[in-house]
Order: structure tokens, then C-alpha cells, then sequence
């Protein structure tokens, strides 16, 4: 089952859910947001963490119920007296049976979630990252079949942010803001390009010591690990700014290594790529003719 | 064994006069359980200082007070103190005090051993806190010492040498809870007529016998890797730092467990007292602890959902977390009934005790929200996974201990506390512990990352409430620490010998306080006279 179909399985669940939690598709985090981002990805887990809240509320109001009457009806204090019996079969039987077909339930609709998320195939474009103590690097692979050339740069903390976050900086962090967002500790110098309607697989490894790839509005986090490629895939479906944050303690600057992935129309990320790829270039050619200038004057 | 049986034999009537005879050289149960309960509270409130550091360093977003490496020395700090300093040996202490007078054996079976099992904690927790005041600083990457960043750190050695004899003195204090409880009952105390306490103690020692050895191998293995140049964990000689990850859980999910299946005993030891009725489904109860100890054998790597596993084993790992939660709802369902048709009264450890099933529960419902890896991928290493394991720890396993204290301190002290200043901290702290930890549900949600010094400015409101009732419950804590001074010192009512109206079982036919020696004569035992009642039918 894909991610579609469980959504489209617990529509009624979900949209009760969005009843009472508002229904903004968050790119960042709100003031006082409460609950998880739908996302903006073809996949997202919003729907099975939904099911599985309203299971638990659902359970909870006749446990809890049953506790408060109990709570309230057989009290000493209403010359309540303690009856005798100590087991009942019968109860135990339908409170072991319940739960199990719940949890059956929950287990298909999150095994076809896990199965949708582990396929990567068919991908058009793939991007390594890699975690370094304490900033991200993006290494451009594949594009539409066509190796790329050369694309890849760090990614790390905002200069403004930076100064903020020092100890005792007494500058405010409510003053740093993109387009009346607050982006304090949420913005990079060199944010992840990438094109919309495509699906891209990240191959993301750790450079030093582990770290985790996270950015909420895509669904998922999976942690970068020094000598194992791990993979993942996206495919964002609204042009955006999506930011995240390393999810695993990297040591001290663990709080301070964001995520800002930049999502833009398929021609628009192509004239990027271009342009990034021709910077590379003239930043070879400037390389080779500083580093090999003597046996150029010989000829 | 004989040998414990008769030692003292000059002294039957009460305790070594010298402090040292009776505290330092003290093979006595009652005197050893004690110190394992000062001891405890003592480990309680240094984590609860670390504690109040992280809360009031994430007032507000900024950083203000510590610096992040600092901030994470007191994160790690906290965890290792609350659960190896705190939970278990308050745990420990409980078993030392009440198993014997719950089984009708007149002491622990390896005394000495057990003398030494509590005297090397103090050690293991000076070298385990001196660190902090080393040029290096303390641990700084997280309790649960992921290499390879674990390695960075300065005091490794210090910090597994620490564990490694916290792990040793566990170990002694299972095999001695073990030993007794096969063999020091009183003829007729059954297997399936021992208190549901007596119960979860025997099945926790042996899951803390199978995986303390686990963690000190992990440990160990980290030990190598920094100084004697292996690779176990090392990617660029051949190691895999997951592998680590894999071993750490295989010990760190039963952990958990020891940390809970004890308190699972004592509220089925006070829920029954104040319902004035026996425990629901006695055997169903002992049957849950056992299976959920089972089952905490393969589910190890639900903490380890988002670093990449083969889907078959995520879809493995995923069912059986899943199926822990039905012998834990039936626990939850057979307290509700044993509440049902009795006539109940809320006394103070009542009172934690109800706190306990409603809180416990939630962090209950937490945790099946967490074990669907598809959402994991989003719940994991947030303040979501924070907020659910508070409440399973501090709502569930710190309450449950409080509960005992309240329930017990009559017994140990022979002095009934102050029901008021007792109300008094309970409603407190239930209160403050909800403001701390239940916003935390919605950081994370809206995407905070644990352990973090600072944040965005969106997580300020929840980060602010959060902290005022950290401080509060922090602060509660200490009426805690009054009432049972108060208790002990203090108070002029005399408790009962049954203390309390509807307590049933052995411990309450012994004087209170509890004299230095007891059950020097096996006592007869009554089924109907039992706390769980009469099990034959
Ligand atoms: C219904 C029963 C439970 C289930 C299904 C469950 C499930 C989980 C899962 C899936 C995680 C990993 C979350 C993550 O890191 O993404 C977790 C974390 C944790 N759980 Fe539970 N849990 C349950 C009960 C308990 C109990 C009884 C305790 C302890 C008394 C406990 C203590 C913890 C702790 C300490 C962690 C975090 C460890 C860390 O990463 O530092 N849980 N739980
Ligand atoms: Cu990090
Ligand atoms: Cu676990």
C-alpha cells in the first residue's frame, strides 16, 4: 500500500483530525504549533500519527472513564463495600482480543508506509549529503540520468544566527526573520536546491561522527552514519522553503547545524544547475591555470 | 546459607550501637535497604540540579546561562544519575526492605554480599561526578554514548569505569534478590502466592543478571576503541558504529523495564490496600510482567528506526514493540478492576498510585505512537520521545517510588507522616509534572530536536511553560524531602502494626517500626491473610 492509499484508507480519520488541529500545511515551525506538519512530500506519515493519536484517545476516554466512575461510585467515604471477586474470564478475554485487532489494524496501515518509504526506484536525480561537526554538504550526483559535473558545496549556519546564538551575545532572536519568519538557528548560508514533482534520492552518510538528516515538512529523518550509505527518497510537491534541523547529537554545535532545503519549478532548478555547473567549470580552468602556469610560458 | 541464618546471633534484640558496626559494616537488610533509599534520594535531587540547568538554560531561546558543551555534560549527567543513581537503586532499596518481610525470611540470603553490592555505588557515582571538575569536563555525548562522538570526550575511562561497577553491583543485588526469593521463603509462601512485588523483583533481577554483562561488553568495547586502538566501532578500520547502537539497546530496552516492572508491583501492592479488595487477575498480572519482560528481548531496535535498518527488520522490530502493549494494557485494565466494586479511600500513596495508571498510561500511548517507524521517522530524537519516556519514568517508575515511600515509611519508621504536607506534594507535583512534560508532546511534533541548548523562537511559549514547571516540580520535591525528615524525626503519631485499614500481607503482622531482626521463627502463613487474597480459585 502506498502512502496514498492510507490516506485515502482514513480520509475520515484524517480530516476530523484537521477539524481540531487547523489545517496549514507548515513549512516551519509555527508559534505553538501542536501537532506534526501534513508535509509536502508524496510521502508522509501524517495520517498513520494521526490514527494512531485518535486510537490512544479513544482508549484512553474508557480507561480513564471507567477509572473516574470507578473513582467516584466505589468510594469508602459513600459507604461503598468492597466486593469479593477477584478475576473474570470472560473480561480478560475481550480486553487481551481488542487490542490485538487494533493493533493489527495499525501494523498493515504502518507496514505499507515503511514499504513506500524503502522504494527508491524510479528516482530522476540523486544527492549525497554528508554530516561534518557541525555543518551539511550537498554533492550533486545524477540529474535526469546525466551524471553532474562538479556541484557541491557546504551548507551551515547563517551568519546573523551565529552571532546571536554566542553566550551572553544580548542580541535578540526574535529580530532574525526571512519573509516574517522567524529563521533563528532555521537558516543556512547556501540552502539545498532542488527541483518540485520530481522524486530524489538522497544518499546520506556522516563525515565524522553520526549525525541525522531532518526536515519535517519532508516526512522523514535517517541519520548519517561514517561508513554507511544510507537512502532515502522525496518528491516535494509545492515550490517552498523547508527547513530542519540535525536530529542526532553531533557534540557542541549539534543545536546549531540547520537544515534549509529550497524547493523551486523544474526550469528554474535547471537554469540553477547550469549556472552552477558553469561556475564550477571557470573555477577549474582559474585552478589549472594558477597551479600549472610554468609550462605554459615554456610552450 | 547457614551461616547467614545465624550471624549476629549475639545481638537478636536490636542494632550494633557503634555507627560504623551498624552502617558501614551492616549486613542487615532493613539497615542496607535504607541506604540504598538515602542514597537514592540523594542521586534524585544532584540529577534534579543538573536537571533544573538544561530547564533554565531553555527558558527562552538564546543562550543565557552555560555553554552547549557544558549543556551537554548536564544532559548526559542527568540521564546516568536519574536511572543508574536514582530509579534503580531506590528500587533495590525497596526490594532489600520489603522482600524478606514479604516472603517471611528473616534477612537477605548473601548478607555480605549484599553490604558490598550498596558500598560501591557511592564510589561509582564520586568518580562518575568528579568528572564534571576534570579539565576535560564530564560525558558530553548523550547516556546513551554513541560512538564515534562518545569517544571525543576526555573522561571515558572514568565514566565506564563507573559503569562498570554500578553493572557489578546490580548484578550482586539480583543474584542475591534471586537467591532469596527461591530459597528464604517460609514454608508455605508458595511460588503463586508471593506478592505481585515479590514477583516483578524476581523477574526483574533476571533481566538485570542477562543484560548488565551487555553493557559492560559494549562499554568495554568503546574502552578499546579509544586507548588500546581496536576498531569495533571504528568505519575507517573495518568497525561499524551501528553495531555499537545494536549492542547498547539489546541492554538499554530491558533497562527500561527494570526500571518500570518494579513499580508495576508496588501499585498492585497499594491499589489492592486502599480498594479495600483483592488484586484483579492475580495470575494474569504475574503472566504480563513475565511476558513483557520477554518480549523487551526483541524490540531493541525501535530506537534505532531511523538509522537505516533492511525494511524486514524495521516491520519486525515494529510488531513486536507493538505487542508489549497488550500484556501492559492488561496490567492497566486489571488495576481499573480491581478499583471496581471496592471502597476506596486516597491517602497520599493512593493517590500517587492512581497518578501512576493515568499517567503511566499516556507514556504508554506515546510509546505505540512510537513504535509505527513510519512515524518515527518523524517522533525520533524530539521532544516527543522526551516527553514519553517522563512520563513513563518520572509519572510512572519516580511515582511508583514515592507511593512506596508513603506506603512503607509507617512500616520503616513506625511513625505515621503528616496525610496533609503529603497531599500537599502529591497534588504539587502532579500538577507541575504535566506542565513540564506535556508541551514538550507539542515541541516536538512541531519539530524540536532533543538535546538542543537553544531554538527557534516558534518553541519559545511551550519551552517557557515547560521550564516554570520544572522549576515547580523540581521545587515540590523538596516538601518530599520534609515530610519524610518530618516522619522519621519528628512526628508524634505512632503507626499501627497493619498501618493501614485494608493492608494485607506478611510485612504487616511484624511490629512497626519494623524491628532490627524478624521472622526469626518462619511464620504460618494464612491464604485468606495474603494481599492478593486467596489464589486457589
Ligand atoms: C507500551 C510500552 C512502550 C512502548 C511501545 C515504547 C516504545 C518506545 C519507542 C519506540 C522508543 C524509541 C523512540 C525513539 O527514540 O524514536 C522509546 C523510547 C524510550 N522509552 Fe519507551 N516504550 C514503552 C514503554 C516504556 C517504558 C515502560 C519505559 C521506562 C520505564 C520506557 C522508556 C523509554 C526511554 C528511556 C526511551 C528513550 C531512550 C533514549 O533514546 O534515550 N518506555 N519507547
Ligand atoms: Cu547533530
Ligand atoms: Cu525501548
Amino acid at each position: 500500500m502506498t502512502s496514498g492509499g492510507i490516506r485515502r484508507s482514513v480520509t475520515a480519520w484524517a480530516a476530523a483530525a484537521c477539524a481540531s488541529f487547523g489545517t496549514a500545511a507548515w513549512a516551519n515551525p509555527e508559534p505553538n504549533q501542536l501537532n506534526m506538519t501534513k508535509g509536502v512530500s508524496e510521502w508522509s506519515p501524517y495520517a498513520l500519527h494521526m490514527v494512531g493519536f485518535w486510537v490512544c484517545v479513544v482508549i484512553g476516554i474508557l480507561v480513564f472513564g471507567a477509572m473516574f466512575v470507578a473513582m467516584f461510585r466505589f468510594r469508602k467515604s459513600r459507604g461503598a463495600v468492597a466486593e469479593k471477586w477477584t478475576h473474570s474470564t470472560k473480561l480478560e478475554i475481550v480486553w487481551t482480543v481488542i487490542p490485538v485487532i487494533i493493533l493489527i489494524v495499525l501494523a498493515k496501515l504502518a507496514t505499507g508506509g515503511l514499504t513506500s518509504f524503502a522504494d527508491t526506484t524510479g528516482s530522476e536525480m540523486t544527492i549525497k549529503i554528508t554530516g561534518y561537526q557541525w555543518k551539511w554538504r550537498y554533492d550533486y550526483v545524477d540529474y535526469k540520468g546525466k551524471g553532474v559535473d562538479k556541484v557541491g558545496f557546504m551548507s551551515k549556519l547563517e551568519e546573523s544566527s551565529d552571532r546571536t546564538r554566542q553566550l551572553k551575545s544580548n542580541l535578540d532572536p526574535a529580530k532574525i526573520q526571512v519573509d516574517g519568519y522567524n529563521t533563528y538557528l532555521l537558516d543556512v548560508d547556501k540552502p539545498l536546491v532542488v527541483p518540485v514533482n520530481t522524486k530524489i534520492r538522497f544518499v546520506i552518510v556522516g563525515g565524522d561522527v553520526i549525525h541525522s538528516w531532518w526536515v519535517p515538512a519532508l516526512g522523514w529523518k535517517i541519520d548519517a552514519i561514517p561508513g554507511i550509505a544510507n537512502a532515502a527518497w522525496t518528491n516535494i510537491k509545492e515550490p517552498g522553503v523547508y527547513r530542519g534541523q540535525c536530529a542526532e547529537l553531533c557534540g557542541q554545535d549539534h543545536g546549531f547545524m540547520p537544515i534549509v532545503v529550497k524547493a523551486v519549478p523544474k526550469a528554474e532548478f535547471e537554469q540553477w544547475l547550469t549556472t552552477q555547473q558553469d561556475e564550477a567549470k571557470v573555477q577549474k580552468a582559474a585552478q589549472t591555470a594558477q597551479t600549472a602556469p610554468a609550462p605554459a610560458n615554456q610552450g | 546459607m547457614a551461616h547467614a541464618a545465624t550471624h549476629d546471633h549475639h545481638d537478636h534484640h536490636g542494632a550494633p550501637a557503634s555507627f560504623v558496626q551498624r552502617w558501614l559494616l551492616s549486613t542487615n537488610h532493613k539497615d542496607i535497604g535504607t541506604l540504598y533509599l538515602i542514597f537514592s534520594l540523594t542521586m534524585f535531587f544532584i540529577g534534579g540540579a543538573f536537571a533544573m540547568v538544561i530547564r533554565a538554560e531553555l527558558f527562552k531561546p538564546g543562550l543565557q546561562l552555560v555553554q552547549p558543551y557544558f549543556f551537554n555534560e548536564m544532559t548526559t549527567m542527568h540521564a546516568l544519575v536519574m536511572i543508574f543513581g536514582a530509579i534503580m537503586p531506590a528500587f533495590v532499596g525497596l526490594a532489600n526492605w520489603m522482600v524478606p518481610l514479604m516472603v517471611g525470611a528473616p534477612d537477605m540470603a548473601l548478607p555480605r554480599m549484599n553490604n558490598l553490592s550498596f558500598w560501591i555505588l557511592p564510589f561509582a557515582f564520586i568518580m562518575l561526578l568528579s568528572t564534571l571538575f576534570m579539565p576535560g569536563g564530564g560525558p558530553a555525548g548523550g547516556w546513551t554514548m554513541y560512538p564515534p562522538l562518545s569517544l571525543q570526550g576526555e573522561s571515558v575511562a572514568y565514566v565506564i569505569f563507573a559503569i562498570h561497577l554500578m553493572g557489578i553491583s546490580s548484578i550482586m543485588g539480583a543474584i542475591n534478590i534471586i537467591a532469596t526469593i527461591l530459597n528464604m521463603r517460609a514454608p508455605g509462601m508458595d511460588l503463586l502466592k508471593m506478592p505481585v512485588f515479590v514477583w516483578s523483583w524476581l523477574i526483574t533481577a533476571f533481566l538485570l543478571i542477562a543484560v548488565m554483562p551487555v553493557l559492560a561488553g559494549a562499554v568495554t568495547m568503546l574502552l578499546t576503541d579509544k586507548y588500546f586502538g581496536t576498531n569495533f566501532f571504528n568505519a575507517a578500520g573495518g568497525g561499524d558504529p551501528v553495531l555499537y547502537q545494536h549492542i547498547f539497546w539489546f541492554f538499554g530496552h530491558p533497562e527500561v523495564y527494570i526500571m518500570i516492572l518494579p513499580a508495576f508491583g508496588i501499585i498492585s501492592e497499594i491499589i489492592p490496600t486502599f480498594s479495600r479488595k483483592p488484586i484483579f487477575g492475580y495470575r494474569a498480572m504475574v503472566f504480563a510482567i513475565a511476558s513483557i519482560a520477554f518480549l523487551s528481548f526483541i524490540v531493541w531496535a525501535h530506537h534505532m528506526f531511523a538509522v537505516g535498518l533492511p525494511m524486514g527488520a524495521e516491520i519486525f522490530f515494529m510488531y513486536a514493540t507493538m505487542l508489549i502493549a497488550v500484556p501492559t494494557g492488561v496490567k492497566v485494565f486489571n488495576w481499573v478492576s480491581t478499583m471496581w466494586g471496592g471502597s476506596m479511600t486516597f491517602e497520599t500513596p493512593m493517590l500517587f498510585s492512581i497518578a501512576f495508571v493515568i499517567l503511566f498510561t499516556i507514556g504508554g500511548f506515546s510509546g505505540l505512537m512510537l513504535a509505527l517507524a513510519p512515524a518515527d521517522f518523524q517522533y525520533h530524537d524530539t521532544y516527543f520521545v522526551v516527553a514519553h519516556f517522563h512520563y513513563v519514568l518520572v509519572t510512572g517508575a519516580a511515582f511508583s517510588i514515592m507511593a512506596a515511600a508513603y506506603y512503607w515509611l509507617p512500616k520503616w519508621s513506625g511513625n505515621m507522616y503528616s496525610e496533609t504536607w503529603g497531599k500537599i506534594h502529591f497534588w504539587s507535583s502532579v500538577i507541575s509534572v504535566n506542565v513540564l512534560f506535556f508541551p514538550q508532546h507539542f515541541l516536538g511534533l512541531a519539530g524540536m530536536p532533543r538535546r538542543i541548548p537553544d531554538y527557534n523562537v516558534a518553541f519559545a511559549n511551550f519551552n517557557m511553560i515547560s521550564s516554570i514547571g520544572g522549576f515547580w516540580f523540581g521545587a515540590s520535591q523538596l516538601i518530599f524531602l520534609g515530610v519524610v525528615v518530618h516522619c522519621v524525626y519528628f512526628s508524634k503519631k505512632k503507626a499501627a502494626d497493619r498501618s493501614w485499614e485494608g493492608a494485607k500481607g506478611l510485612e504487616w503482622t511484624v511490629p512497626s517500626p519494623a524491628p532490627h531482626h524478624t521472622f526469626d521463627v518462619p511464620p504460618v502463613i494464612h491464604d485468606d491473610e495474603l494481599a492478593h487474597g486467596d489464589t486457589s480459585h
